[in-house]
């Protein structure tokens, strides 16, 4: 079994238990959100010991070669030493420029960044305020089309960041960043392609940026975003999206709404269901998928059915934190 | 020294073509779907490569578990002959959609056919 070298304190880890794990089962203080090796909230730095490759999948190479893993990640197979990182090595510094409502729970946060942030439409980054609490949010931004960073910030019962964001953060204040990361974006090289994105609630950012950021590149295969919501108040941003589509002939936007008889102009039931009724066949398309884990990982499994390439198909489920308190199962 | 089935219907490359193909086909078939864990695709992915590796006579490089010790929990569960003519099955239309000449697909068959005990923990 290894044994967990952590500040000053020695841990020993249990069986195919995670860094993570084991530090939290002891009390640390150790930051995290999705504990899935998505999110990065959990990155931390090995200075002695041996790190499993698969600790730094997807990871930057100046990182890895620093020795950063993520810790949810991480079963070590012998003892490892770590620290929480140097935080300038992540984190740089960024300054809200402006908070205002585009929906009744959906709110835009324009940042500048200490120094300009080469990111791809699409990625998403760690949000950090003073007092530490981090959580991860997309980019709802397009490199060279927007001057600054922007995220679509839903208010969430019970969630610290996001009401903290609606009713106490300041214009003016600074706040941390780290990222980019993520691989859900636009890749140009084959413009002729099919483009299909289906999102739901806060998803609608990183798809609405990818499809300006390949409207931008020339795109000129079809591009298919629809964006799902309970009700009318939750599809924000229509009136851009229309407007995005009446000027790009092979852009289309439709907003649906699973719950009662929706108004003209709106399909009806799940933005997914819809979707899939329309494009009933998926061979050669890339997918793009956002949203809430449910939808994005039964979407997954139909595009795929449906003839689209696992690697073709890019999803980005929005984990909640405070749904995510006890560990993970070890894989089998 | 002859050539393995594996290398004669081209190795990695034809086991890249039929995983889709094969994938698709057992995860729509709900008899079995229920077996395999759905919740990480692209792991799922690997097994069914492991499984094509395997019958294609390739190597097993996926946990390099030997086939009794990988499925005793699914026996366990109740995995029995029926799933395994069903797994056979969909490996059958994979190789004659793919074109798999006649013969080489029976070969193929008969090295399927051959691991019924040892999957089935008998
Ligand atoms: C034609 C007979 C079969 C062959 C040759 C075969 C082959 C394999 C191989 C090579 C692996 C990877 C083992 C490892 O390295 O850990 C595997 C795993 C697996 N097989 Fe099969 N298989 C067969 C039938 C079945 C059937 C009938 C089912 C269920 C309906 C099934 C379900 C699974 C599952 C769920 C795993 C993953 C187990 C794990 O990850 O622990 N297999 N199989």
């Amino acid at each position: 079994m290894a044994t967990v070298q952590f500040n000053d304190s020695a841990y020993e880890g249990q069986p195919s238990e995670t860094v993570l794990d084991t530090l939290l089962r002891h009390g640390e203080e150790a930051n995290y959100s999705c504990r899935k090796g998505s999110c990065l909230n959990c990155m931390m730095q090995a200075v002695e010991g041996a790190v499993p490759e698969k600790a730094q999948a997807g990871l930057r190479d100046t990182l890895r070669a620093q020795g950063y893993f993520l810790s949810c990640l991480c079963r070590p197979e012998s003892d490892i030493s770590v620290v929480q990182g140097e935080d300038a090595a992540l984190y740089q510094r960024a300054v809200i420029l402006s908070r205002e409502l585009l929906a009744p729970d959906i709110c835009r946060v324009v940042l500048e960044p200490a120094t300009p942030l080469y990111y791809h439409a699409g990625q998403f980054l760690n949000l950090r305020r003073r007092n530490g609490l981090s959580r991860s949010y997309s980019l709802a931004c397009v490199p060279n089309l927007d001057r600054y960073l922007e995220f679509h910030i839903k208010r969430l019962a019970g969630g610290q960041m996001s009401n903290w964001v609606f009713d106490e953060m300041q214009v003016g204040e600074s706040v941390d960043i780290q990222g980019p990361n993520g691989c859900c974006f636009y890749l140009p090289g084959d413009p002729g392609q099919g483009l299909l994105m289906i999102g739901n609630g806060t998803g609608l950012a990183p798809l609405a940026a990818i499809a300006r950021d390949a409207l931008n590149d020339g795109h000129n295969g079809p591009i298919r975003l629809y964006h799902g919501s309970r009700a009318e108040g939750g599809l924000y941003l229509q009136d851009r999206l229309l407007d995005l589509a009446a000027a790009n002939a092979n852009f289309s936007y439709t907003g649906c709404l699973s719950g009662a008889a929706p108004p003209p102009g709106h399909a009806r039931g799940r933005a997914e269901e819809v979707a899939f009724g329309e494009i009933p066949d998926l061979a050669g398309w890339r997918v793009y998928l956002c949203g809430n884990p449910p939808m994005v990982e039964g979407a997954k499994k139909r595009a795929f059915l449906a003839g689209a390439d696992l690697k073709e198909i890019y999803a980005d489920a929005f984990e909640l934190k405070e749904l995510r308190a006890a560990p993970r199962p070890a894989p089998a | 020294m002859a050539d393995t089935i594996y290398q004669k219907i081209g190795g990695e490359a034809a086991v890249n073509a039929a995983v889709d193909m094969f994938y698709r086909k057992v995860l729509s078939d709900d008899h079995i779907s229920g077996y395999l864990d759905n919740t990480d695709m692209d792991a799922q992915r690997e097994k069914q490569k492991a499984f094509l590796t395997m019958v294609f006579g390739g190597p097993n490089e996926y946990t390099g578990k030997d086939l009794r010790t990988a499925h005793a929990k699914l026996v366990e569960q109740g995995m029995d002959d029926s799933h395994f003519d069903a797994v056979a099955g969909h490996l059958q239309d994979t190789l004659s959609e793919l074109g798999v000449p006649a013969d080489i697909a029976g070969e193929i068959m008969t090295v399927a056919a051959g691991t019924r005990s040892e999957v089935l923990n008998r």
